[in-house]
């Protein structure tokens, strides 16, 4: 790619930062270059969001038709899955799995949500009382 | 007495952490790419079954840590490393570095990044910055994708360092220990060497999944995406290719870029003219991982969906794959 066809288009990054490149000047040679963004990749970025913020709206529909707990809504809003909530809350899996079923979730003990509230960055009420 | 901390920016995190790192310790030559082709940066893989944020895991270049070490070993420079089990305890070890004037490197992770725009706010948590002094109780902070220095609180910087999930940093630090002379012809052999270990990898790593191989698996899953997953998932699949190839970080078509840069510099090192020659194949190869972006992203935009489009892609890595393979062939046989 050469340094003048480095593309200059607005992105995410606007106002943080620009990033560097590696491009060829004039001559043929290696130099950087910064760039403001790509629209091609802005897009795909796009994309992603507009996908979480879809699994995120089903989250909340699962918890207000009683199919999930509030558990399964947090994790999807905080982009978690059950690897990166595990590593948080230092529960299993599997045992993850069980407390995003309602009726579960309705006899954990304050002790066991803390854990979540505390990976959520929200109260134990809060967690409690979403209803979706 | 403490020698000033030059901030530099670079295109990736790991490289520019090193190279800002040697530099500070008096290897003013060093370069981005110079790190990146001795450390055998230049890689492809393709893990097939696992899906990273709901879509395909792919990496364009090799494991985290890895260039650093690479480099560094090179250059007969020592590397610390540490890990923690306790915050208390990373915390009061950075801060002692910090006294002793030393600039650290810190892996951490992103989502609790305050800095970074919330749009590029994953669990990903193999980035790296360097923290180079400290004051009212704020870290002074050279990430080395941004253009200008920043500061992280205690609590920021505690949140990020103890991150979870894959490859949680658990307060992880590294920093060079010990640098003696770096002779020209140590250079030049770890320049050598950078050049035969990333050659191996690409050619002869075991398995259809890894190397140029790897680019020809993408190739023809791309093929049976549309009827596989749907018009939607496909999309958004081709999105996370672009992204982990294009996103900041890469320097441009997924490091290759950056590798043909190593091969001209390369190519004065060693004063071998064969080498500009190899560079250009790269660049050829990056340019067509850009234009195979822009196809996909057609797709993923929604312009266009039928099969023929996705097949064009896959035709598009095919090509590549095969550059590829013939520009680490050359390197294979040449006398360097």
């Amino acid at each position: 790619m050469k340094k003048e066809e480095l593309p200059q288009d607005k992105s995410a990054l606007a106002g943080v930062t620009r990033e560097v490149c590696y491009v060829k000047d004039s001559n043929g040679k290696y130099t950087t270059g910064l760039s403001t963004g790509w629209e091609v990749k802005k897009d795909a970025l796009d994309n992603a969001w507009d996908d979480i913020h879809q699994r995120v709206e089903e989250a909340r529909l699962a918890v207000k038709n009683g199919e999930k707990s509030p558990v399964y809504y947090f994790m999807e809003l905080k982009l978690m899955d059950l690897i990166v909530l595990s590593g948080y809350t230092s529960f299993w899996q599997f045992t993850i799995k069980k407390h995003m079923k309602p009726e579960v979730f309705k006899s954990l003990r304050d002790s066991k949500l803390s854990k979540y509230a505390k990976a959520f960055e929200i109260s134990i009420e809060e967690l409690k009382n979403f209803k979706g | 007495m403490a020698k000033k901390f030059k901030h530099i920016q670079t295109a990736h995190c790991e490289n520019g952490v090193a190279t800002s790192l040697l530099r500070y310790h008096g290897l003013d030559y060093v370069t981005e790419p110079l790190v990146f082709g001795m450390g055998s940066g230049l890689f492809y893989l393709h893990i097939p079954f696992l899906t990273i944020s709901n879509g395909p895991a792919i990496t364009y270049r090799t494991m985290p840590g890895a260039i650093f070490n690479r480099a560094c070993k090179a250059l007969g420079v020592k590397v610390q490393r540490k890990k923690f089990s306790t915050e208390e305890a990373a915390r009061i070890y950075l801060d002692q570095k910090v006294k002793e004037g030393i600039p650290v490197g810190c892996q951490v992770g992103v989502f609790n990044l305050p800095y970074f725009p919330p749009e590029y706010r994953f669990h990903f948590n193999a980035h790296n910055l360097i923290v180079y002094g400290k004051e009212q109780g704020a870290y002074l902070v050279s990430d080395p994708v941004m253009e200008n220095v920043t500061k992280l609180s205690e609590e920021e910087m505690l949140k990020v360092r103890f991150a979870k999930g894959p490859l949680a940093p658990k307060g992880h630090v590294y920093f060079a220990e010990s640098i003696g002379e770096v002779t020209n012809e140590m250079l030049k052999k770890g320049i050598v060497k950078g050049i035969r270990r990333n050659t191996r990898d690409m050619l002869h790593i075991p398995g259809n999944i890894g190397g140029v191989d790897g680019i020809k698996y993408t190739a023809k899953k791309i093929r049976i995406w549309r009827d596989k997953l749907g018009v939607r998932k496909a999309g958004l699949y081709l999105g996370q290719i672009v992204r982990m190839q294009e996103e900041i970080g890469t320097g441009g078509g997924g490091f290759r870029y950056i590798y043909a840069a190593f091969l001209e510099e390369a190519s004065n090192y060693l004063n071998n003219d064969k080498l500009l020659q190899v560079s250009e194949d790269f660049t050829k190869a990056g340019d067509l991982w850009r234009q195979s972006a822009i196809q996909m992203g057609r797709i993923y935009k929604g312009r266009l969906n039928d099969q023929k489009c996705y097949n064009e892609c896959a035709d598009l890595l095919d090509e590549i794959s095969g550059i590829e393979k013939e520009a680490f062939k050359k390197l294979a046989k040449m006398k360097l």
